[in-house]
Order: C-alpha cells, then structure tokens, then sequence
C-alpha cells in the first residue's frame, strides 16, 4: 500500500534533494510583523518541524506554504515551481489542520475522498483510494460515519487520510496531536513517524511541544518573534544549543553568566577553564552534565565545587537537585535516582560541557 | 485567502441594489422635506418651511409627546413582563425551559394583525370583555374607555413587543456564568445582593437592546392607533399617513418622517453607547 | 440549575411567569373560540357552537385571491432577499471596501426603522421611476426591506463556520467555486432555511410597508384590514384561526429541522 503513494504521480524529487525552499519571507499584518525574513530549504523525505511559542510565526509558516495567506515579500519554491504565487488548491501540499477541520456533512469516506471528487478524478478510483489511505490509517471500519460520531485520535487519522489520499509532495501538519490527551498522543506519534518513514513524504510539522519536537524530527527549526533562531539535528540543538533562548527553551539548563579572563571563566563559586576570548559571556551546562561527587575522588580533568541541597525533586529514574553554591547562585542538577540528601556536597562537571551561547 | 474577483462578485449586486431600492429611497424622502406643494403639486423650490411648521405649530409638538409617552409607557410595561418571564425561564424553569422557550417564540411568528384584530374583539364596547364583565355581574353597562383610547394602544403593543424584550434578556441571562452566582452567595450576597450586584448589571446589555427595540418600534407604529386607538389615541406615524394621504402634503410629511428617522437614529446610538459601556469587553 | 437559590422555590415568581404566559396567548385563545361562536364575535360568554364561520370563509374568494398573492409575493420575497442577502453577509464576512460600515448599517435600517418610513421612501422612489403599484412593487419593497433579515442570520451563520473547512477544501484542490458549492452552502443549510422561513412568515403578515405599496390586488393581511373597516364578523376569527395555525405549523417544522441537523452535528 506504501509503494503505491510513495510512487504517486507528484513523487518526482531524488531523496535528499531539496524540494522546498523559503527565501527571505516576511509577512506583516497591518502593523504586526509576524514573519520577519525567513530563509530555509526542506529536504525531500525530511520530517522538519517549525517549534516555537505561540506568536512565533511558526503557524504563519505553515499557512504561507499552504496558500492561505500571501508573504509580504519573498519567494516559496517547490522543486523548481514558484509556489507563492499558485492558490491553495493548485498546490502538491496537503495539511492536517490543528482541530482537523472534518467536513461535518460528509461521511468519514466522502471527506477522504473530497480532494479526488473535485480533481475530477473517476469516482471508481476514487473510492478504492479513499478505502485504501482509511486502512492505511486503521479507519476503514468507520468509513461510512460522520466525523462527530469519532472520538479526537479518530478524527485526526481521518484527516491524515485526507490529506495523504492526494499524494503530496509535502505535508503539513499544524499541530494535530495537540487536542489529544497524552496517552494516545505519544501513541500517534509513534505511528506518525513510522507512517512518514514507510511513504517518504516529506512532513512539515508545527509544535509548541518540545519534546514532540525531539522525539519525531529529523531536524528542528527553532522559531522565535517571527525570526529563525535555530535550525538543527535534534541531538545539535540540544548538544549546542547556538542561544541562551535555544538552550532554554529545547530541555532544561542552567545558564551562566561568566567573565572569560585569561583562559578561565567565572561565574561566582563556579570558574572553569575555557577557549573563549576575554570578556562576558554566556554558558549553558545542562543539568545531567554536573555530578554529585561522593566521597572525595574527582574524575580527571573535571572542576569540582561545593553547593547545599535546597531542594531535591524525585522524577523515578532520576533526581532533580536545587543547591546553592553562592549568594544568589542557584543550579539545577539532574542526578540517577538516590537517596535523600542534604547539607553541602561536592559537585562536578566537564570544562567542555559548559556550551557557549550567544545571548 | 478570497481572490480579488469572489470579493468584487459577492460585493457588488448588493451593494448596488441596496444603493438603489433603498439608499436612493431613503434620500428621496430627505430631499422631498426641502421641497414644497404649490396648487396640489409638488415644486422643487428648496425651503425650510416644512421644518418650520413642525417646532412652531403646537399640535405636532402635541402628538409627539403623545407618542414618545405611549412608546415609554409600552417599553416600560414589556420590561415589566418580560423580564420576570426571562429571569424565571433562565434560573427557575428547570426541566421545562426549553417547552417554555418556545412557548414565548410561537407569538412572535404570528401575525400582528392578527393579534391586533384579537384585541380589539376583546376591547370593544361589545366585546368580549365587557361581555365576561356584565355577566359576572361586575358592571351593568359597558365600560367605553377600553377601545379607542391611548390606554388600548398601549396595550396592544406591550402585548406585540413583550416577546421582543424577552428575547434579549433571556440571551443575557443564559450567557452569565453560573458560578458568578455561586461566589456571590459564596462571598455572603443574599439572593436579592446577588440580583442587585450581579445578574442585573451582566444582563443590563440584554435589556438596553430589548427597551430600544420596544420603543423604537413603538414610535413609528401607525396601525395599533388605526386599529384600537381612536382619535386619542393617535400618534406621530398617523399624521404623515394622513400627510400621505388624504392631505396630500408630501413635503411636509417627509419632514415629518425625517424627524422620525433622526430621532429613532439618535435613539440607537446612544444606546449602543451605552450598551458598549455595559458589556465589560 | 438554580444557581441563584439553590433548592428554594419561588412561587410567587412562578405564578407572575404564568400569568405574564396568560397574557401573550389570552387574545389568541379568544380569537379561536369566537372563530366558532353563532353569535359573532363579541359578548360572553360564547354560546352555539358553528363551523358556519369556516364555510362561508371557504366560499371567499376575495379571501383566496388575497391568500394567493401573498405566497406570491412572500415567495419571491424570499427568493430575492436570501440571495442578496447571502452575497452581502459574505461581503461583509469577507470583502473589505469603502463605506463597508455604512452599507452593513443600510441594509439592517428597514429592520429598525418604523416601516411607515421605509414604506413611504419606497413610494416616493416609485412615483420617482413612475412604476405603476401593484404586486410588483410589493415584492420589491418586500425583498428589498426583508434582505436585513436575510443578511443578519446568515451573517451569523458564516461566523459560526469554521474558516479551516474552506481551507482544508482549497488546499485539498478544490477551487473557491467547488468550495462554496460543497463546502460553504451545506453549512449554512440551517441558516438559510431559518431566514427563509422568517422571510417568508414576515413578508405573509407585512402591512406598514405594503400599505403604500399595494396596487389593486390585495395581499392577505390588505384583504383583512379593509373589511375590518366595514365591521368584525368571525370570518376574520376563522381566517385569523389559520393563520395561526399555519404560523405554528411553520415554527414546529423549523423547530424540528434544527433540532434534528443539530443532532447530526454534535
């Protein structure tokens, strides 16, 4: 069944080619400006998502590529095509809205098979399509229910088979797990994820979800007040996260204002030697990279200190730590489940693991 | 996301029919008051006689007082309905709410006429409440002021516009959080404080748009006073009929006209001021 | 619920509600029994029981005629008011144009303004264009006043339409026009069955603005008022007895629809 859309008609771009290309998009809205000069290429078979706040533009992103609004400037290109200037409707690109957007009129088959129906393709074809894309997405036993009658997981795998029955080039996906509940969210990501690998299609993701960000992505385009802050392999952008906003807001981290001077780098009870040229600057050391040292015995070449227990927070496999080891300096500290400590510990962790980031 | 060319089609045919049959009829009527009748016709002399005539000659200055007082007295008296009505059917109905509902609407979707020509069998010198009133024997002659009066007026139309009233203080009342008034009685209010303090401002918007309605329609109404008012019963919209009409003094019942439009104008705006003022947005 | 005092009854707020219900249909019930009453249609209280009344307004045809004009008026009422009403809520939903705020106030006038004066603007402009009154001129200033009512509820309905139905239609290739065909208009069918019922029930009983319309062919509400001139009899009652049960008719029916396609939704 795969086979059969992954060599649909509109399939034509060699695997890691790129198949669609932002080049500098704004978009105002009266005064607003949403989108302030986005450039970025997707890769065909890419799953790329667009993570950011609300108010970030990611969604804005999404609805330019879909159609539904114009760019104040700036080009969309889809495997050689200008793409901003077709409508919607002559676009390879399908989305799955964020609250699904079921034709409530229509049976579950009618809505899969609409987007066939008025491409005039032969009613024959078309529902043995539509039956195809429902078993694909384990909806064919509900083929002939109006889309009320589904629960939320239900709906959002009726518009997946919306979407997928016109073999786009690219999907786009505006946070559809969002409505679910947590269970068959992570559920739905799974299944998404394997459905992109066996069809190919390139995915185009929008989230606010980081952590759905990291589980399902290829890579990550971090999007912050309408600018790029981001764009990287999952693993990157948390290993070296390029902003204290990036480190932040992808995982937790402790991030540490530091004075750079001669080979060192201070930052109240913590100094650390560094390759950073004199000056402030700004390092993120993730919380798991600092150690409890127990007993006295320190690993080579990391630089220890000591810090009081304010807090411990037990999260099953792991512990989160609150030590104070200065006025007014707290760091968090993810350490393997242990038992309750307090009182003043001594901690440590690698020079190389406090990432430098701009502010 | 809608092309230049869907706006434009779904623009125009409206814009010029409304340009046409009504913005072009209403200016004609603004033009008329300007102009004159001379020997029975119409002359496009420009003049502000018309307007003249209404603040000097008392009589006109008399029926609209009438009017205005007929209109307050119907706004007042479907306030006075149509608000317990609502306040019971939204908070006290329980299960019959929605049988209730619609008990209220089914009047509203019957004819005026109708329920007009209902109450003037009722009224009547010979009607039926006269007759139910000699047979129990309360009176022994017919009571005359009923029909034809101001008072047959007002009835007649708080009758036709209690269901208008009740219909945006019901809306009001149901949109109101019902956990407002659980805190109200929470925090210590009786229910008559939680009435005052709460129910009554948040619906206040509700019952600006329905004693608008009442009045509005009230002031320009000429068929309640054709039809049960009598000579003292007649209002302001029967004297530019009969301008229309047997008269035949069109400019001055255009100026007529205008001062209506202007004062059901003036009316409007400020309660839409008002009713912002009150809507807490 | 009865949040505002839980558990406690208010009788006296009970018996004011049915009262203030006795008063709304206290003049309908005596309308109907009259309509069956020998004796006419006044005094009390009424005796002799006679179907009278209804044959002789069976054997009216002054009556039928009238009836018939006002479907034919109230049909292309609706026709011409859903219509434009229709384009001018999607202008309004979606167009943006000079004087956009003035026209959306145009057009809901003749729903504020006293009729007299639309009714009389529309003669003025009538006599203007030296159109001779007659049905035509009815169904003009009918259509014309009532695309307020067209306009108001289906404007209503397009907010309630979800704008992502149409674009998921569009990105999945459908053009605007298939759009508004498939997608659009089967989301307003209740919308438009409602203002077309409104429209039709309003334009039946319409007097202030045909008033000054009416040609020599009477609509029904016309044919009435002129006999209510020549005195009462209980044919009136009869025919004001069907109108209200056509009237209830009508309400039921649109009552059920609603409720049935709200069922199909949810």
């Amino acid at each position: 069944m795969s086979a059969s859309v992954a060599n649909g008609s509109h399939v034509n771009v060699a695997a890691g080619g790129t198949l669609l290309e932002v080049r500098s998009v704004a978009k105002k809205f009266g005064a607003a400006t949403v989108l302030k000069n986005i450039s970025l290429d997707i890769a065909a078979g890419e799953f790329l998502t667009l993570l950011g706040e609300s108010g970030s533009g990611k969604t804005t992103l999404l609805r330019l590529i879909a159609g539904f609004e114009a760019p104040t400037s700036g080009e969309i290109w889809m495997s050689g095509q200008r793409l901003d200037t077709l409508p919607p409707y002559r676009r390879p690109v399908n989305t799955v809205f964020q609250h699904y957007a079921l034709f409530p009129h229509m049976s579950v088959q009618e809505n899969v098979a609409y987007g066939l129906h008025v491409k005039g393709t032969a009613a024959g074809e078309a529902t043995s399509r539509a039956e195809e894309a429902l078993r694909m997405v384990k909806m064919h036993e509900f083929a002939g229910a109006r889309p009320a009658k589904l629960s939320g997981g239900q709906q959002q795998r009726v518009a997946l088979a919306r979407a997928l029955v016109n073999r786009p080039q690219l999907l786009l996906l505006d946070e559809p797990l969002s409505a679910l509940d947590a269970n068959l969210r992570k559920q739905m990501q799974s299944e998404l994820k394997s459905l992109q690998r066996e069809l190919g299609i390139t995915f185009l993701f929008v989230t606010h979800d980081q952590e759905e960000a990291m589980a399902l992505s290829d890579r990550i385009a971090l999007l912050r007040g309408g600018a790029l802050e981001q764009i990287a392999s999952p693993r990157e952008i948390y290993g070296h996260p390029a902003t204290a906003y990036a480190a932040q807001f992808i995982g937790q981290t402790n991030l540490l204002h530091a004075d750079v001077r001669g080979g060192w780098a201070v930052c109240g009870a913590l100094r650390w030697p560094t390759g950073e040229a004199d000056g402030p600057a700004i390092f993120s050391l993730r919380p798991e990279v600092i150690a409890c040292a127990r007993g006295d015995e320190a690993s080579a070449g990391a630089v220890a200190f000591r810090g009081v227990v304010r807090q411990q927070l037990f999260g099953g496999a792991n512990e989160t730590l609150e030590i104070a080891c200065g006025p007014e300096q707290i760091l968090r500290v993810r350490i393997p489940a242990a038992e309750p400590l307090s009182g003043e510990h001594t901690f440590t962790f690698f020079p190389a693991d406090a990432i430098r980031v701009r502010a | 996301m809608y092309s230049r060319a869907y706006k434009s089609l779904v623009s125009l045919p409206p814009l010029l029919w409304v340009g046409i049959f009504l913005l072009l009829p209403y200016a004609l009527m603004f033009v008329h008051s300007f102009w004159m009748v001379r020997d029975g016709f119409i002359v496009h002399h420009w003049n502000l006689d018309n307007y003249a005539a209404l603040f000097t000659k008392p009589v006109y200055l008399q029926v609209l007082l009438r009017t205005m007082r007929i209109a307050a007295s119907v706004t007042l008296c479907s306030l006075l309905l149509g608000y317990p009505l609502a306040y019971y059917l939204s908070f006290h109905a329980g299960t019959r709410k929605e049988l209730l509902y619609q008990l209220v609407i089914v009047p509203l979707w019957v004819s005026y006429l109708v329920r007009g020509y209902a109450w003037k069998t009722i009224l009547g010198s010979t009607g039926v409440l006269n007759g139910f009133l000699q047979y129990a024997h309360i009176t022994h002659a017919p009571v005359g002021f009923l029909l034809y009066s101001p008072f047959a007026v007002v009835l007649m139309l708080t009758h036709i516009y209690t269901p208008f009233v009740f219909l945006p203080i019901y809306a009001a009342l149901e949109t109101i959080p019902r956990p407002l008034l659980e805190a109200s009685q929470d925090l210590g209010a009786t229910p008559g404080k939680t009435f005052r303090r709460i129910i009554l401002p948040l619906s206040m918007p509700g019952l600006l748009a329905g004693a608008t309605f009442a009045f509005v329609l009230s002031l320009g109404d000429f068929l309640a006073p054709l039809l049960v008012g009598g000579a003292s019963g007649t209002m302001i919209a029967n004297v530019v009929q009969s301008l229309f009409g047997a008269a035949y003094d069109w400019p001055l019942g255009a100026a007529v006209s205008v001062c209506i439009l202007m004062l059901t104008l003036a009316l409007l705006f400020f309660t839409e001021t008002f009713e912002k003022r009150w809507s807490f947005k | 619920m009865q949040a505002a005092t839980p558990s406690r009854r208010q009788p006296a707020l009970s018996a004011y509600a049915m009262f203030v219900f006795a008063f709304i249909y206290l003049p309908v019930v005596v309308l109907i029994a009259y309509s069956f009453n020998r004796d006419g249609v006044g005094g009390f209280p009424p005796r002799h029981f006679t179907l009278h009344w209804y044959g002789q307004l069976f054997g009216d045809s002054a009556i039928w005629d009238a009836v018939l004009n006002s479907l034919l008026v109230a049909a292309g009422s609706v026709a011409l008011a859903l219509t434009l009403g229709l384009l001018a809520a999607l202008a309004l939903d979606r167009a943006s144009f000079p004087g956009k705020a003035l026209f959306r106030r145009l057009v809901l006038l003749p729903l504020i303004l006293p009729g007299i004066i639309t009714g009389l603007s529309l003669l003025m402009f009538a006599v203007f264009v030296n159109a001779p009154l007659n049905l035509l001129t009815v169904f003009f200033g009918h259509g014309t006043a009532l695309i307020s009512v067209a306009t108001t509820e289906l404007f209503a309905g397009l907010q309630k339409l979800d704008r992502a139905q149409e674009e998921a239609s569009l990105d999945l290739g459908a053009t605007p026009w298939q759009t508004f065909w498939r997608i659009t208009l089967p989301n307003l069918k209740l919308s438009l069955i409602a203002a077309g019922l409104l429209i039709f029930t309003l334009s039946m009983d319409e007097i202030a603005v045909t008033f000054f319309l009416i040609g020599r062919d009477n609509t029904l509400p016309m044919e009435i008022w002129g006999r209510l001139r020549q005195g009462m009899t209980p044919e009136i009652n009869a025919i004001s007895t069907l109108i209200f049960v056509v009237s209830v008719a009508l309400i039921s029916i649109w009552y059920r629809l609603r409720t049935r396609t709200l069922r199909d939704v949810s």
